[in-house]
């Protein structure tokens, strides 16, 4: 089973560097001799069926997943138990989940401003300009004022999202950010991702939007039992998958 | 053959129907809406009469409310004159007359700070919250207990009365909180010592009776410190109360800390903020907010619960009116002492109740959560 790296995660300024990364829930082999570089700039896209780690691995690269075995390395900080450590690289990662997780007690605006404030310690003009400026960007300002609980999933989606960017991260991860959405949602939300992506930010995504894949990701990651099965570029991974197990997965997910 | 049902303009939002009446258009709808519930509404309103009349009657139309001794009671209704004979001393104890401001000025500052942080308007909650918590304590301290800048030193023997219960329930309330607070944080912690210490310091104090603590506290505690340390019977008696109910506000407290979805402190992680700032700035509001029922309905058991004091020698608002029954000057006006001492305790209780359901609403954001 060749893991094929494509040219871009050669590229001598990795992101994140992951080696060797194993996991276990108990006795349950999660995640399985994980190896993977990713290029400043990059974007993945991670799919597979649902069970075979794909949230795990990116919860990993940002410690909300602890791991047994192995060396994860971001922005060229290697992870390490030490609180400081992991804050460090949090500072530099931001992440968007799959069911938003705004802070509900929180204004718009104050969601966006609460790791400036607290974190980087921006005075408090300062870190609402930054705020509004994200929240113009994901085309939300308007609803600055309101708190989460009176946004459509979508607007809550793009918030989350420009609540991770107002820390100005180098990486962004994002976990099925489309998966909780009604249909007519997700539109808003992949365009808003989609000039991100354009913007050269290094983004990992795991995601089922196949139409996403192709247009923005630079390479797609297919992952099953643990294991990353096969990587390449889009075109290819499409329309000349290797392993018997991708054309599989593939022919579910296309063929209806 | 249907007809086209294509809608080419969009209906415009509108008010909805106002179904307020007024009083009328309420009782209509309410109370006298058909026959039969006309006829409901007439028999239990003179059902209503009939059993609170007596009650009405005794208490205010045919009690005596003017008069300084005994002779000023009729004897037909209640005699009010009972309490308000004996009402210096049910508010300040034996707390001696000369330094009675003292208590008062305290009471005021007390009233003063609670409205400052429950009125929204007013500003510099942050400044007024921090006296509240750190100056107004030690104001209240050396005026209440004396003996500095040339007051009058009053032993807490000489304090009770409802200065004692107030005392005694502020104290209560403010420290049980943050204890509780800490200890439910403890609780849940991933280290196995702050963990252990925190279930075995909750679950003991949640298994014994507080009549057993404050026991303890008066009565085995000299027993086993050295004589010459003397520790005050009110203080040993606070901290027990202290103890004992920041146990079951740990309880509450980790009950609201469960209700908050794993996703909430995952984001304040993924975002850099540090474990006391994901707790103190994301998990906690919402965890103290779904719990304010839980919260105020300890606090108000352990405002009622401060009358347990009196089995230590502490003479509490409701020992005070106990004691006075027992002058011969006044036997035999138990009922009114009791029915007095009753509406005291609930008149505290019942807005600490009001203003919980009114902080509430005033923290409810947006329509889910």
């Amino acid at each position: 089973m060749a893991s094929t790296n494509p040219a871009a995660a050669l590229a001598d300024d990795p992101m994140i560097e992951v080696e060797g990364l194993n996991k276990w829930y108990g006795d349950f082999h999660v995640l399985r001799d994980i190896d993977l570089t990713v290029a400043k700039g990059e974007r993945i896209v991670i799919c597979g069926p649902s069970g075979s780690g794909k949230s795990t691995l990116i919860r990993c690269l940002n410690h909300l997943e602890e791991h047994q075995q192995g060396r994860i390395v971001v922005d060229g900080v290697t992870m390490t138990q030490d609180v400081k450590r992991i804050e460090q690289i949090r500072r530099n990662v931001g992440m968007v989940f799959q069911h938003f997780n705004l802070f509900p007690h929180l204004s718009v605006l104050d969601n966006c401003c609460i790791s400036q404030t607290w974190v980087q310690k921006k005075p408090r003009a300062e870190a609402e300009k930054t705020a509004m400026e994200f929240l113009e960007r994901v085309r939300i300002a308007d609803q600055a004022r309101k708190y989460p609980g009176q946004l459509s999933g979508g607007q809550q989606q793009r918030v989350a999202i420009a609540r991770a960017l107002c820390m100005r991260p180098e990486v962004m991860l994002f976990d099925e950010p489309t998966s909780a959405l009604d249909p007519e949602m997700i539109k808003e939300v992949l365009d808003v991702m989609v000039e991100l992506a354009r913007d050269g930010m290094t983004m990992l995504c795991v995601t089922h939007e196949m139409g996403f894949a192709k247009t923005v990701a630079d390479r797609v990651i297919f992952m099953d039992q643990g294991q990353i099965i096969e990587q390449a570029p889009p075109e290819t991974f499409f329309n000349h998958p290797e392993s018997d197990r991708t054309k599989l997965f593939l022919s579910q997910i296309l063929g209806h | 053959m249907a007809e086209m049902a294509t809608r080419i303009e969009m209906i415009e939002a509108r008010r909805p129907p106002d179904l307020r009446r007024g009083v009328l258009g309420w009782l209509r709808a309410n109370l006298f809406d058909g026959p039969l519930n006309s006829v409901i509404t007439l028999c239990v309103l003179a059902v209503l009469g009939w059993g609170l009349w007596p009650l009405v009657q005794w208490a205010l139309i045919d009690a005596d409310w003017l008069g300084s001794t005994r002779e000023a009671c009729s004897g037909e209704g209640a005699c009010w004159v009972f309490i308000s004979a004996r009402f210096e001393t049910i508010v300040y104890g034996f707390y001696p007359e000369a330094a009675r401001w003292r208590v008062d000025a305290v009471f005021m500052m007390l009233g003063l700070l609670i409205a400052w942080l429950a009125i929204p308007r007013l500003p510099a909650k942050r400044w007024v919250g921090l006296f509240a918590l750190v100056g107004f304590p030690a104001v209240a301290y050396v005026l209440l207990l004396g003996g500095h800048f040339g007051l009058m030193a009053v032993p807490t023997r000489e304090w009770g009365g409802l200065m004692l219960t107030l005392t005694v329930a502020v104290v209560g309330i403010v420290g049980s909180l943050p204890l509780g607070v800490v200890l439910a944080l403890g609780r849940r912690s991933q280290m196995p010592l702050v963990r252990g210490v925190c279930v075995v310091f909750i679950e003991f104090w949640r298994g014994v009776p507080l009549i057993t603590v404050l026991f303890m506290a008066s009565v085995m505690l000299p027993l086993f410190v050295p004589a010459e340390v003397e520790f005050d019977k009110l203080l040993r008696a606070l901290i027990g109360i202290m103890f004992f109910w920041s146990a079951y506000m740990a309880e509450v407290v980790r009950g609201g800390l469960q209700a908050i979805p794993k996703g909430q402190e995952e984001a304040a992680k993924a975002l850099g903020l540090g474990y006391w700032r994901r707790m103190g700035l994301v998990v906690l509001p919402q965890a103290l907010k779904l719990v304010i029922p839980g919260i105020v309905n300890t606090f108000i058991s352990l405002f009622k619960d401060t009358s347990l004091v009196l089995i230590i020698g502490l003479f509490d608002l409701l020992a005070i009116i106990r004691s006075g029954l027992t002058d011969s000057n006044w036997l035999g006006f138990a009922t009114e002492g009791y029915v007095f001492a009753a509406l005291m305790f609930w008149i505290f209780c019942f807005s600490m109740s009001r203003y919980s359901q009114h902080i509430e609403r005033r923290l409810h954001t947006g329509h889910r959560n």
